[in-house]
């Protein structure tokens, strides 16, 4: 029997319970307890430890330890900031939406104990600005909170105070990389700052700022509930832990899944959402892990979901969004698609991102026209040869990885479409 | 004047950040949908409350995509064309849309109701094809729904309905 549904969620649990948005429900269950009894007997150093035992890996794309990002933070220098990153523009990635909707206040217990754990004092949620409903939400269930006394000034009568705010963004990708976020919550343009100083040591108003996403906080209540062992017991050895990953696209039942980390893409896509849509049509490529991660192909299908296991595969798990289609979809459009957003996005700070996703966007947009030039195939490779490694921030990479994905995998049918 | 009228808004907002600087965006969300759109006279007037130099508040206007600094409908409706959505029935809305509203992406109704864009991905790529009207979502836009949602968004308009081109009361 194929495994399609955790018994125990640990970032989703308004899964199994109904309401857990309501702060009587969520409390019912325990929540904010954890917290109480961080705040009350632990040491944060103790918190901080539990952390990086547990393996929890930052839920944001780059996979950092948590608990080692928290230990970068010079404890002397105040006031530090603890920032959540509810940015999740990157397409095909929706779990954030749903933690945020659905499950707020496992959120703002985890953003209590993290930042305890690092010496915060005041917590802003950065949160893209098209989560206008999720912004209101999540305003009014720290209001709930701050009215029960967990959140404001000597929380659970520990002595700590901590303030939280709801920031929105105003609709850009780019401040979602934890820079060019600290850069526009100062209200400034989001673009990114060279590193280093990292933001552990210079961040927000120059003061040491941890950035966590908001799944990898919602982690941590369970993680310090019930300790760094039991975390262990989900996920692989280096990969521990579940995953909120998103699946969209042609598979019969898109959506979020939170999975132990480690089932394959295969169990992921046939087991856990269904297979594909029409079993007549069958899958021609998957975007595994947000437009900006490289394309795998039916031949990858046993790779499973671990941060090692993608990399060896030649991509990333990334923002946990597996973006399925079949076989009715034109590889250049895709392309196109995925190139347009990256030159949307592209800040324009450096010039071999801001020029190079304007070319490749041209090129596509030619071939995908039927005016595609016999050497367009070569073009778009050495226009992605000249930004790779060479933007300012990961950005004009990302916008990479299509071009030679599609190159890769379907040259023949890309050169058809010049013809 | 924008900071009179929306004095105990703006004066919380400046209360969360030890910068006045850091409270742009969020006061910019009020003056546009204070004004309809954020115009030079917005722009400057948002600048002299936060002491910020003019050109600063033009560039961040021009910077994020949610702000508009030209004329926009009573509804901006936003659909998502962004992989996958473009091969889940976006295209399919995109064209309903025009062909009933009776404007190409990027431009507003001879009547002003509403403003129809392209955006890229919006976070509910399980949902497609999807919208967003005002900031709030649609699930599952299929042309045959189209009619119904814009009768229901234009009787908001005529019931005199709080409307927030910035999302600012968005209820879902
Ligand atoms: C272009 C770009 C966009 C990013 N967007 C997001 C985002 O929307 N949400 C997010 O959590 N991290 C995003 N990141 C990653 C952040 O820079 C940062 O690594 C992350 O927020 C750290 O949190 P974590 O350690 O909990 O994952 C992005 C990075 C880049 C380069
Ligand atoms: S691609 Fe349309 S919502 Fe994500």
């Amino acid at each position: 029997m194929p495994k399609t549904q955790l018994q125990e969620h640990i970032v989703l649990r308004n899964r199994e319970i109904a309401n857990i948005a309501d702060i009587a429900v969520y409390t019912q269950h325990g929540g904010y307890e954890t917290a109480r009894k961080a705040l009350t007997t632990m040491s944060a150093q103790a918190i901080v430890d539990e952390v990086k035992k547990s393996g929890l890996r930052g839920r944001g794309g780059a996979g950092f330890p948590t608990g080692v990002k928290w230990g970068f933070v010079p404890r002397e220098i105040f006031p530090k900031y603890l920032i959540v990153n509810a940015d999740e523009s990157e397409p095909g990635t929706f779990n954030n939406h749903e933690i945020i909707d659905h499950n707020p206040h496992q959120l703002i217990e985890g953003i209590i104990i993290s930042a305890f754990a690092i010496g915060a004092n005041t917590a802003y949620i950065y949160i893209r600005g098209e989560f206008a409903y999720g912004a209101r939400l999540l305003e009014q269930k720290i209001a709930e909170a701050r009215a029960k006394g967990f959140v404001g000034k000597n929380v659970f009568e520990s002595g700590f105070d901590i303030e939280i705010y709801v920031h929105r963004g105003a609709g850009a990708y780019i401040c979602g990389e934890e820079t060019a976020l600290l850069e526009s919550l100062e209200g400034k343009i989001g673009q990114p700052r060279l590193k280093p100083p990292f933001p552990a040591v210079a961040g927000l108003y120059a003061k040491p700022t941890v950035v966590n996403n908001v799944e990898t906080l919602t982690n941590v209540p369970r993680i310090i509930e019930k300790g760094a062992d039991w975390y262990r017991t989900f996920g692989t050895e280096r990969s521990p832990g579940t995953k909120a990953v998103s699946i969209s696209g042609h598979v019969k039942n898109p959506g979020n899944y939170e999975i132990p980390l480690g089932i394959t893409m295969r169990e992921f896509i046939y087991d856990w959402a269904g297979g594909m849509r029409d079993p007549n049509v069958p899958l021609k490529f998957i975007i595994p892990g947000g437009a900006s991660s490289s394309w795998l192909t039916p031949e990858h299908l046993d790779t499973p979901l671990t941060w090692d296991d993608m990399a060896a595969a030649g991509t990333m798990l990334g923002s946990g969004a597996v973006v399925v289609l079949d076989e009715s979809v034109s590889v250049v459009k895709a392309a196109l698609r995925v190139d347009e957003f990256f030159k949307h996005e592209s800040c324009g700070k450096c010039a071999p991102c801001r020029e190079g996703t304007h070319f490749l966007v041209k090129v596509w947009e030619r071939i995908d026209e039927g005016h595609g030039r016999p050497d367009d195939i070569e073009l778009l490779s050495d226009v992605g040869r000249q930004m790779l490694g060479k933007c300012f921030c990961p950005l004009g990479d990302s916008a990479v990885s299509a071009v030679n994905s599609a190159v890769k995998f379907f040259r023949d049918e890309i050169a058809a479409q010049i013809k | 004047m924008l900071y009179e009228k929306y004095r105990d808004e703006i004066d919380a907002i400046l209360a969360r950040y030890p910068s006045k600087r850091s409270a742009l965006l969020p006061v910019l969300y009020i003056a546009q949908d204070a004004y309809g759109r954020l115009d030079d006279a917005s722009i400057r007037e948002v600048a002299e409350i936060l002491d910020l130099p003019y050109t600063d508040v033009f560039e961040v206007v021009g910077f994020y995509t949610l702000f508009y600094n030209e004329d926009v409908g009573k509804f901006v409706l936003d659909v998502c064309d962004d992989v996958p959505c473009c091969f889940c029935g976006a295209e399919e809305l995109v064209a309903d849309l025009e062909q009933r509203l009776k404007v190409k992406a990027g431009y507003t109704t001879d009547d002003k109701m509403f403003t129809l864009r392209r955006v890229k991905c919006i976070a509910a790529c399980d949902q497609a094809p999807v919208l967003q009207a005002n900031l709030e979502f649609h699930y599952k836009v299929t042309p045959d729904k189209v009619p119904a949602l814009l009768e229901d968004l234009r009787r908001k308009v005529e019931s005199g309905a709080q409307i927030s081109i910035s999302g600012r009361f968005a209820e879902h």
